[in-house]
């Protein structure tokens, strides 16, 4: 083993040609020296079949660091420069729905037809941040490209128990689980029925969030100085019960609506006080500002309109046995309608959800909520609503289930999500498939079901829109 | 002069008490020690976590995330973790957050970004896969070791050879299983999980480094000798009492990762 090492060692040290004879055979001499006091100071090792194991055979063999004689191999620090391109994330996808009936009053069978892309930058400082998350969507469904920005602002920590986010943001708060109360941010109903990806559902404002954090509670107020209304059902994708018409309408029918919009008149303030007592959560919310869906109706012009509305309630969610109860309630102040004898401005309410979740098996989580919808003077809406428009019951009451499951190693996610009411007798169910194919690319697939008695209830008056869809999506 | 004899023997037995249990720790005390050393060093921890999941068939998935760390009793039992996600990049800027507690469920938050979402996790079966990796969330956290009757089956030169019996069978999928715990450093070199006679689930220590004094795990992997598939965890930028504020695990963090940390 050691003699062509020995050789080499010669023939570098004395060159051909260049040395006489009788240096080659001292040379020769003292590498048979070397070799034969290397091989004297290192028995051979034992042939196979006579080798003695070491370590015995069910003794796990040290790992490097835990070596007697651990020769420490220093990791190179990685090179931190981070380039423009590192800190730039999103995804790109192709999305495509497809109404499962014809529905006469929307001129294409498809719901959705789409390809977005979403870029997201981030730049950090010690107290601040930035960030901004665009969309770019080109819609085949409404034939135009839209820009759709989803943050845009800055983070600041002016002292260490106070935060600021001024921008374009999306906020949420509450314990339901697609059921609001007391989170009257903006919703992007239309995104929601038709198939977009969950995250799409809340909509983002322009508005200042400061939070305050002290030992007792803190306090969040989200301040939003033009009215956000949701991305309510207009029509122009997913037909609606027009309660007026006494009919669905659809694409030419689109609604028409006037919404608050003067800077700093036509404003909204959040307000959440919170505290987390040993895993017990407790808020108090309240809010100022006005319906978020269209909830009047002018009539000269004929106008659906977002009367003034004031919100109060509280929440609690905490473990309960092997699961996590929640309970929220609000009371929604109508506040152009108090006495609830205007038959177009929606009457004042009370809201209440219990909900609660637990694992059922292994990777299979369940979770069923109860919802109530309670209209304050219920007789004088009765007295003063119009002959020819359908009546609304006095307890709208939803009861939801999700199911979840996850499969090979969490890359599969089967869920299902039911809305069903008994008083309304209609119903909305959401399947969803989703699986990762790598780490990058995504496909999944659905249903938004809708299924009603009656044409204009909530859920019933959407059946024309039931649909299914796909979707295809690489994130970086 | 009874007396006093007697408490002098007192004192020897006491004095000399310590010195026989580091010559021959009793099973409770290599268990606890090998607790402490897996799950408990320092006061608190920050690590960079890089996971490669590989399947029977060859296809890996990296998840990347940074882990924060705190103990919060003196009794080796309560801690918080806050798990930022970098990668894979549809959970980037995830959060999963885990108030521990020995002998309750856990209390588990995630946040989701996207949604802005502050959303409580059911617990789940502590031997349920931890983000589809070969580890279930036990081996990250921490197995209760009241939860296991412990019995040391050999001394080597090298190894306390421990092996852990569940009492409650029905909670786990094992019968039992065997640790080799280096008798330097208590850090388990070898987990072996055993069912029906067969062992079907080893963890490995695949490298270590001493960190701040700490002997620290850097490398391990799991292996899942039924399905083939392995998960290899290496940790990096390893960090100990860096005396992370109690406050990082509450909501407010969650929205706002704690950027002091999280590089």
């Amino acid at each position: 083993m050691k003699a062509p090492a020995g050789r080499s060692w010669i023939s570098y040290a004395f060159p051909r040609g260049t040395v006489g004879t009788w240096q080659t055979v001292a040379a020769v001499a003292a590498a048979i020296l070397i070799a034969a006091a290397r091989g004297a100071a290192q028995p051979p090792a034992l042939p196979p079949g006579l080798a003695e194991p070491k370590p015995p055979p069910d003794e796990p063999a040290l790992p490097p660091g835990l070596e007697d004689e651990a020769e420490k191999t220093e990791a190179e620090p990685e090179p931190e420069g981070e380039g423009l391109l590192d800190r730039l994330h999103g995804f790109w996808e192709v999305r495509a729905g497809v109404r499962t009936e014809h529905d006469r009053r929307q001129p294409r069978d498809f719901i959705l037809g789409e390809t977005r892309l979403q870029l997201d930058f981030e730049r950090v400082w010690d107290r601040v941040s930035m960030g901004l998350t665009g969309d770019i969507l080109f819609d085949a469904v409404l034939e135009e490209v839209d820009f759709d920005l989803r943050k845009q602002g800055i983070s600041w920590t002016p002292v260490d128990s106070v935060d600021i986010s001024a921008g374009r943001q999306v906020f949420t708060w509450g314990t339901g689980d697609l059921l609001f109360i007391n989170d009257l941010f903006p919703k992007d109903w239309q995104s929601f029925l038709s198939g977009r990806d969950e995250e799409y559902l809340k909509a983002p404002s322009t508005a200042v969030k400061t939070s305050w954090f002290n030992p007792w509670f803190n306090v969040d107020v989200v301040y939003t100085p033009q009215f956000e209304h949701d991305r309510f059902i207009t029509g122009e994708r997913i037909s609606y019960w027009d309660p007026l018409r006494g009919r669905r309408a659809g694409r030419d029918d689109e609604v028409d609506y006037n919404a608050p919009s003067d800077w700093f008149d036509d404003d909204e303030i959040a307000v959440r006080v919170s505290q987390n007592i040993s895993g017990h959560e407790v808020a108090a919310y309240g809010y100022s500002g006005y319906w978020k869906s269209p909830a009047g109706q002018r009539l000269i012009p004929l106008q659906a309109s977002f009367p003034r509305l004031a919100v109060y309630g509280a929440s609690y969610r905490a473990a309960l046995g092997k699961g996590i109860f929640n309970v929220e309630a609000g009371y929604y102040d109508s506040r152009d309608d108090s006495g609830g004898d205007d038959p177009f401005v929606r009457n004042s309410e009370f809201r209440f959800l219990v909900g609660y979740e637990r694992e059922l098996a292994n990777e299979f989580t369940g979770s069923v909520q109860y919802y109530l919808e309670h209209m304050m003077d219920y007789d004088a809406y009765r007295n003063t609503l119009p002959f020819f428009v359908e009546p609304q019951r006095e307890d709208r009451h939803v009861v939801t289930l999700r199911l979840t499951k996850l499969l090979l190693n969490q890359d599969l996610t089967l869920s299902g999500f039911i809305f069903y009411s008994p008083s309304d007798n209609d119903a909305y169910i959401r399947p969803n498939v989703k699986y990762k194919i790598t780490d990058n690319w995504e496909v999944s697939g659905g249903a938004n079901v809708f299924a009603g008695e009656d044409d204009h209830t909530f859920f019933g008056q959407f059946e024309k829109n039931t649909n299914v869809y796909a979707a295809v999506r690489y994130a970086f | 002069m009874k007396t006093n004899l007697i408490i002098a023997f007192a004192t020897l037995i006491a004095v000399s008490a310590p010195v026989l249990a580091q010559d021959a720790p009793t099973i409770d005390e290599i268990v606890e020690r090998t607790n402490r050393v897996a799950y408990y060093q320092g006061d608190d921890g920050v690590a960079r976590v890089a996971m490669t999941i590989t399947d029977d068939q060859g296809r890996t998935r990296e998840r990347e995330f940074t882990i924060l760390r705190a103990n919060t009793d003196d009794k080796n039992e309560e801690q918080k973790f806050y798990v930022y996600f970098h990668r894979p990049a549809d959970v980037r800027e995830t959060v999963f957050m885990v108030w521990k507690h020995v002998g309750s469920d856990d209390d588990r938050w995630l946040y989701l970004p996207a949604l802005d979402v502050v959303k409580r996790i059911a617990a789940s079966d502590e031997r349920t896969s931890f983000v589809g990796s070969h580890f279930y969330y036990e081996d990250v956290s921490g197995r209760g070791i009241d939860e296991d009757v412990h019995e040391l089956v050999e001394t080597t030169d090298t190894y306390y050879v421990v092996k852990n019996t569940p009492k409650d069978r029905g909670a786990v999928e094992f019968d039992s299983f065997t640790m080799w715990i280096h008798k330097d450093t208590y850090i388990p070199v070898k987990i072996e999980y055993e069912s029906g006679g067969e062992v079907y689930r080893v963890a490995e220590t695949l490298g270590v480094e001493d960190v701040e004094g700490f002997k620290t795990v850097t490398k391990s992997r799991m292996r899942d000798l039924k399905s083939g598939g392995e998960t290899t965890i290496s940790y990096s930028d390893v960090d100990y009492n860096v005396g992370l504020p109690e406050d990082i695990f509450t909501e407010r963090y969650l929205r706002r990762a704690p950027r002091t940390y999280i590089k």
